[in-house]
């Protein structure tokens, strides 16, 4: 709003109705600010002696409720393992439909139009269902036809395991990777690839040479937003390979894991003394929201960058 | 006839763009298997081919050649894949254990007529039944024991609950938030406002489900003074936090991208700014608004971790000081003990199939409201 505008309500006589809604909306977007802050908080508060070296770097034994010899070692291994091999799969699938609807796809065509329902109901599709899709198809349909077509003697892959929890969460997170990669690649601006088309490149080539390292910024900003999504879902490896304990690290991808979001949960709920493991709990949660907001943030400002060139071209 | 555009002339350049066109087939090939693997899992609950009734007549094992090989496999409860793969000797030794099963069940429950019900039949998953011993006819979730119970209008009630608790929390202070964020605070602010409570949906909801039930629970239980501190009002807030970044994040895009002109011109007519804001920004914005309502929905009916933490017990009730436990609590909780193509597995996937089809249709209305909603802002309809 300029300047003269502002002036001349200013002069206006004063409205009551005016101000009062004002001050409701701008209520609303306080309190949410509030819940924001209360909740980070209380648990930094709570949680920041809780979290040292010793705790981050310990692997516990069997009973983990014991705050003298307990640690998240395994946690974050496991949680930082399944989210690197998610990205593995997850990372070229998504910047190469994103490729496609930005740069290949004809517009309004029914099979663009198809995809991108797709990506949009993907999005939404609850977390838990994940999940069982992860363990029928995955598990039960896959990993049993593998064991078979091996002749493995016990179940090798048809059980839950580190790379089905993966691929669950890469499934999980496409959508976040196209989004994120789609808008950088719109950002770019079309002069640029007119200019490398005119000089005789071919259209692979101002891709992979031209578009892509513009669009590095924006893809990066997607992996890490997958990244950061997966770290704290638990609902989707709820079935599909979190252990409630295991007394080494995982060697192999057929093994299974412990997590840090899961770990949040047993020992918030299955607990024998919450009084107890309170300090434990909020120390695992300082560690969990530590590693999820670091890459949130990340992302954030990195996005906020593209947006702000997006906003310039249009 | 002449020059090919230069991706056309080479075959490089086609075959990479028929791989990028095959791969950027893949989203649509996992909503189809989502839906393909969730839906067959939970297939033969609605054939009518899964059976829980507890005593059943048992077939002699002498009697084996009498039978069909299909009658047998239902008799034996077996895939048809288990049942390819065994012999007469392993098929009759089933046919033991089956007769022993039947011959171990405790006097009590052999004149009890529940036990000779199949409790997976539609309409003791839907209608409230009469189970003996009780006075009138219930809604009962209780899949363990001797008579398992598969009634889920508990848990559909739980999760509209809390769903519904979760939404009038959210999106009257979001939509709020997102009017003043995108219409009366200065564009500083915006900038410094709008990721930060973004960042609230980075916080992972088993985060936000502890934080309900190691505070939020005491301290409202503390001013509202109800009796059980773990019920559906406070999984319905907790939701609500989950739910306020998707219905802010939304609904302020729709705000922001009502054209210029129109608070341009409202206020050269001498309205005020909340005159502006409420009567041509909002109206403007409604499609997009109620989009964003609608993912919010979407999202609060698949949020799992948060209800499971807060509260589980299924008991039948509107009143949202009580317990609840909604669908994917309810997966979440009970997959880890169901006997993998039992009958309890069957009517989990088949709650899942439901909550997919809940959520897709919402996605699809959302998605189509927003469509058209560009689509007017650009001037094309």
């Amino acid at each position: 709003m300029s300047a003269t505008t502002r002036r001349h309500f200013r002069a206006e006589k004063f409205d009551f109705s005016s101000f009062f809604f004002t001050g409701l909306t701008g209520l609303a977007t306080l309190l949410i600010l509030a819940i924001l802050a209360v909740i980070l908080g209380n648990i930094l508060i709570n949680g920041w002696q809780g979290f040292t070296w010793h705790f981050v770097s310990t692997i516990p034994k069997k009973n983990f409720f014991d705050i003298n010899t307990t640690g998240v070692l395994p946690m974050i291994v496991g949680t930082t393992i399944r989210v690197f091999v998610m990205t593995i799969f997850v990372v070229p699938i998504g910047v190469i439909t994103a490729i496609y609807l930005t740069e290949y796809a004809p517009n309004n065509s029914l099979i663009t139009k198809f995809i991108r329902a797709a990506v949009n109901n993907l999005a939404g599709v609850p977390s838990i269902v994940f999940g069982l899709f992860g363990l029928g198809f995955f598990i039960n349909f896959i990993g049993k036809h593998m064991d078979a077509m091996l002749q493995n003697p016990s179940a090798v892959w048809g059980q839950p395991a580190l790379i089905w929890a993966a691929l669950t969460l890469a499934v999980m997170t496409m959508p976040v990777v196209i989004v994120a990669t789609e808008e950088s690649l719109k950002a770019i601006p079309p002069g640029l690839r007119e200019a490398s088309l005119a000089l005789g490149a071919t259209k692979l080539e101002t891709i992979l040479r031209v578009v892509l390292p513009q669009a590095l910024p924006g893809i990066m900003t997607g992996g890490i937003l997958a990244v950061s999504r997966a770290a704290g879902e638990v609902a989707p490896i709820l079935f599909t390979g979190v252990a409630y304990y295991m007394a080494s690290l995982p060697h192999r991808v057929t093994d299974q894991f412990m997590d840090l979001g899961y770990h949040v949960f047993v020992l918030s709920t299955q607990s024998p003394n919450i009084e107890q493991t309170r300090p434990i709990l909020y120390a695992t949660v300082v560690v969990l929201l530590l590693l999820t907001f670091a890459l949130n943030l990340v992302a954030i400002i990195i996005r906020a960058r593209v947006r702000k060139k997006l906003r310039a071209l249009g | 006839m002449g020059i090919r555009r230069g991706h056309q002339a080479r075959p490089v350049e086609w075959l990479a763009e028929k791989f990028i066109f095959l791969v950027s087939l893949t989203a649509i090939v996992m909503v189809f298997l989502i839906f393909l693997f969730v839906a067959r899992e939970a297939l033969p609950l609605f054939f009518g081919e899964t059976n829980t009734a507890l005593v059943q007549k048992p077939i002699p094992t002498a009697d084996i050649d009498k039978l069909t090989p299909a009658q047998l496999q239902k008799y034996l409860e077996l895939t048809p894949e288990q049942f390819a793969a065994m012999d007469k000797d392993t098929l009759k030794s089933l046919m033991d254990v089956k007769q022993e099963a039947q011959d171990e069940i405790p006097e009590e429950f052999r004149h009890d007529p529940d036990a000779n019900i199949n409790t997976t039949e539609w309409r003791y998953l839907l209608l409230p039944h009469q189970w003996n011993h009780y006075e009138k006819p219930e809604y009962i979730w209780q899949p363990v024991g001797q008579i398992q119970k598969y009634n889920i209008i508990p848990l559909l009630v739980g999760t509209l609950k809390t769903t519904l608790i979760g939404l009038l929390f959210a999106v009257p202070l979001s939509v709020g938030a997102a009017i003043y964020v995108s219409q009366m605070a200065r564009p500083k602010m915006r900038e410094i406002i709008k990721p930060t409570i973004e960042l609230l949906s980075g916080i992972p909801s088993v985060v936000v489900g502890f934080f309900a039930l190691l505070v939020m629970a005491t301290v409202l239980q503390k001013i509202f003074g109800y009796q059980t501190r773990l019920n559906a009002f406070v999984a319905g807030i907790a939701l609500g936090f989950a739910v306020i970044p998707v219905i802010f994040s939304i609904a302020e895009d729709a705000l922001t991208s009502v054209p210029r002109a129109y608070t341009q011109a409202a206020l050269a007519l001498g309205a005020s700014r909340w005159q502006t804001a409420w009567q041509i920004v909002l109206p403007a914005a409604l499609p997009g608004v109620f989009a964003a309502s609608v993912l919010g929905f979407g999202r609060a009916i698949g949020e799992t971790m948060i209800v499971l933490m807060v509260c589980s017990a299924s008991v039948m009730s509107w009143s949202i000081f009580d317990s609840a436990r909604s669908i994917t609590t309810t997966i979440a909780a009970e997959m880890a003990e169901a006997v993998s193509g039992g009958p309890h597995y069957r009517v989990l996937f088949m709650l899942g199939s439901l909550l997919f089809a809940a959520t897709f249709v919402s996605n699809m209305i959302a998605g189509a409201v927003i469509q058209r909603f560009k689509l007017k802002l650009e001037g094309k309809r």
